[in-house]
């Protein structure tokens, strides 16, 4: 257990170091730094005040070597446009991002995990068919589309909900459904395909024939079986959610990580573009370790060997 | 006698095909009986289908079901589940799996005694320390807290047969509990299974194509043959005068040393276990069997062939 944890936390830590690498060498592939800091309308010598100021005639190594110093301890310098410390920016948008991600993610959940049990239990019936047809919508539906809808129809419409914005719990409601939509239907799909093997399963037959109750023998000794990969994929599926954060937080007009990417983009603001790939990424490294740390405790066979 | 389990006509379809085609047998109070047969002739399907347990898309009918004189043919599954596990209780063929890989062997016989009799759960770890050593396991307190897979086969038929045991059933039905195992655990299980059945007065089902252990354990033997039963008898009866061509063809194919010799053939029995198609009328064996004659596709008759002793075949054979 020790020394499959061990094993994760090295490659994880090795992970990280490569995105940080990337992400160096990316924003230094995009063209001379200095003239885009500088601007359409800088003459050469602001461009090369500026190459000074940034340190960016130093040799790469050398600048890469002392950005990651900084990095590693949270210091990604400070934005060009929004002339502030890149950590206070991302600190202050961040907790709107992860509660955005963590409501989908919710929302995925108390929908995906009972259909797909259901689906499971039903398996062949109308009602598997039927849960099967919306997962297959759902895949094939653009989240950008599905927010728009929600907008005209609970926002305009029947003005339940604010159309886009930041604040409290009802502006995340909308941005919240879109979200779970992309997980909910490879949620579901992994539940059900896992409940049904659970379910022919000879343990199952054992749980049936020691007279357990039809809810023990479905969720204590099927569903615990199931769920192993269905943690693995939520986990995986929230990173891809804060990924996807840049779209929904782009039409829902939420201030938080993903809008702050899209605003740095288009601004040329290469620092926080820098470090909200980098915050992304590492959250992301850190819940592929969390995926592995829950399955060591759900699977007692990874647990004890 | 009276009889703990009692089978009247038992039938067993999956979609068209009859797995179990009117088969009918007894278990006294406190007796082995075994069912013997080829594999494919009903065995198991008839354990699951007096359990309950049948696979999805199996459906069972009887004239009689009856269980310590209750009927539980029309009984749903609730109160089937009331049923299973605390009086009747069953075990499987295939201990590597039959456990959950995700709960303790504690956990998972606790659970038992907790659903049927409402034990605490300090009682129930009590009773599974206490099963445990029952059935030959030492440092009960250490297995209760390991997982199925850091025990071997063996052991995992142990734990199977003493969570069955939780709650002192007064049946249990055993579908080829050594099959999976080396020789001498098969050895060990089956003395166990002996010791248990004479201490507790259980009453039990054994499912099995092993004749030998038919011959040290059984009590009484029913023959299956495509999925009837096709003679019924005491033991010793059966292995000393065996009336259906099928029993004595089963008996053909086991050495028995002393009486064959070194480089005489075994006795073995042409071709397979048929599927019967739906309308099927006459003896399913009569294609195997070197007496077939006219009669034998006719309705066969049920024969006394005495004490106890019954035989489904046209044949008067002589002893």
């Amino acid at each position: 257990m020790v020394r499959f944890l061990l094993r994760r936390l090295t490659v994880a830590i090795l992970v990280a170091l490569t995105v940080l690498t990337l992400s160096f060498l990316l924003t230094r592939l995009s063209g001379d730094l200095a003239i885009s800091i500088a601007g359409p309308n800088a003459t050469q010598q602001d461009v090369e005040m500026i190459r000074q100021a940034y340190g960016l005639n130093r040799p790469l190594a050398q600048q890469y070597l002392d950005w990651l110093v900084r990095a590693v301890q949270g210091d990604f310098g400070e934005s060009f446009f929004f002339k502030d410390r890149v950590a206070n920016l991302i600190a202050h948008r961040l907790p709107i991002t992860l509660t955005l991600g963590l409501v989908g993610l919710a929302l995925a959940l108390v929908v995906a995990l009972p259909l797909g049990i259901i689906a499971a239990v039903r398996e062949g019936s109308y009602v598997d068919r039927g849960v099967m047809l919306v997962a297959l919508i759902g895949q094939a539906m653009p989240s950008f589309w599905l927010g728009l809808i929600l907008m005209v129809v609970l926002g305009l419409n029947l003005g339940w909900l604010p159309i886009s914005g930041t604040g409290g719990w009802e502006y995340y409601v909308m941005p919240g459904i879109v979200l779970s939509f992309s997980a909910i239907p490879s949620l579901m799909r992994l539940t059900r395909s896992g409940m049904i093997e659970a379910l022919s399963s000879d343990y199952i037959r054992t749980a049936r024939a020691k007279g357990l109750s039809r809810i023990s023998i479905l969720v204590k000794h099927g569903f615990r079986n199931a769920a192993i990969p269905v943690v693995s994929i939520a986990a995986v599926q929230l990173g891809f959610m804060l990924g996807g954060s840049i779209v929904i937080e782009t039409v829902f007009a939420m201030h938080g990580v993903g809008y702050l990417a899209w605003e740095s983009i288009s601004k040329n603001d290469f620092p926080v573009v820098q470090a909200v790939i980098l915050v992304l990424a590492l959250i992301y490294i850190a819940l592929t370790l969390l995926a592995d740390l829950l399955n060591a405790v759900l699977d007692p066979r990874l647990r004890t060997s | 006698m009276t009889a703990l389990l009692e089978v009247q006509d038992l039938r067993v379809t999956f979609g068209g095909t009859a797995a179990v085609r009117g088969a009918s047998l007894a278990v006294a109070k406190g007796e082995t009986h075994c069912l013997v047969g080829e594999s494919g002739c009903g065995k198991s399907v008839t354990s699951l289908a007096i359990m309950g347990l049948l696979a999805r898309g199996g459906r069972r009918e009887a004239s009689a079901l009856r269980f310590a004189g209750l009927e539980i043919g029309g009984l749903n599954e609730r109160e089937m589940s009331r049923l299973r596990g605390d009086r009747m209780a069953m075990i499987f063929q295939e201990p590597m799996t039959s456990l959950n890989p995700a709960y303790t062997v504690g956990s998972q016989m606790t659970e038992v005694l907790r659903r049927h009799r409402g034990a605490t759960r300090a009682q129930a770890v009590d009773r599974a320390a206490e099963l445990l050593g029952r059935v030959g396991i030492t440092a009960p307190g250490l297995r209760l807290g390991q997982f199925p897979h850091q025990l071997s086969g063996g052991l995992r038929q142990r734990v199977m047969i003493a969570m069955a045991l939780m709650c002192d059933p007064e049946l249990l039905i055993a579908d080829e509990p050594t099959t999976a195992l080396d020789v001498t655990v098969q050895a060990q299980i089956l003395r166990l299974l002996a010791g248990l059945q004479r201490d507790l007065g259980l009453g039990i089902l054994l499912i099995t194509h092993d004749l030998g252990v038919v011959a040290r354990i059984a009590d009484r033997v029913s023959v299956m043959y495509a999925g009837e039963v096709v003679e019924s008898a005491p033991t010793a009866e059966l292995f000393g005068n065996p009336r259906h061509p099928y029993t004595r063809g089963l008996l053909a194919c086991v050495p028995v040393p002393g009486k064959v010799k070194r480089g005489d053939p075994l006795g073995s029995i042409p071709g397979v276990v048929p599927r019967i198609p739906p309308g099927f009328r006459g003896c399913a064996f009569r294609d195997r069997c070197e007496y077939a004659h006219a009669e034998c596709s006719g309705p066969i008759p049920r024969q006394q062939a005495g004490p106890g002793h019954e035989v489904l075949c046209t044949l008067a054979l002589a002893a």
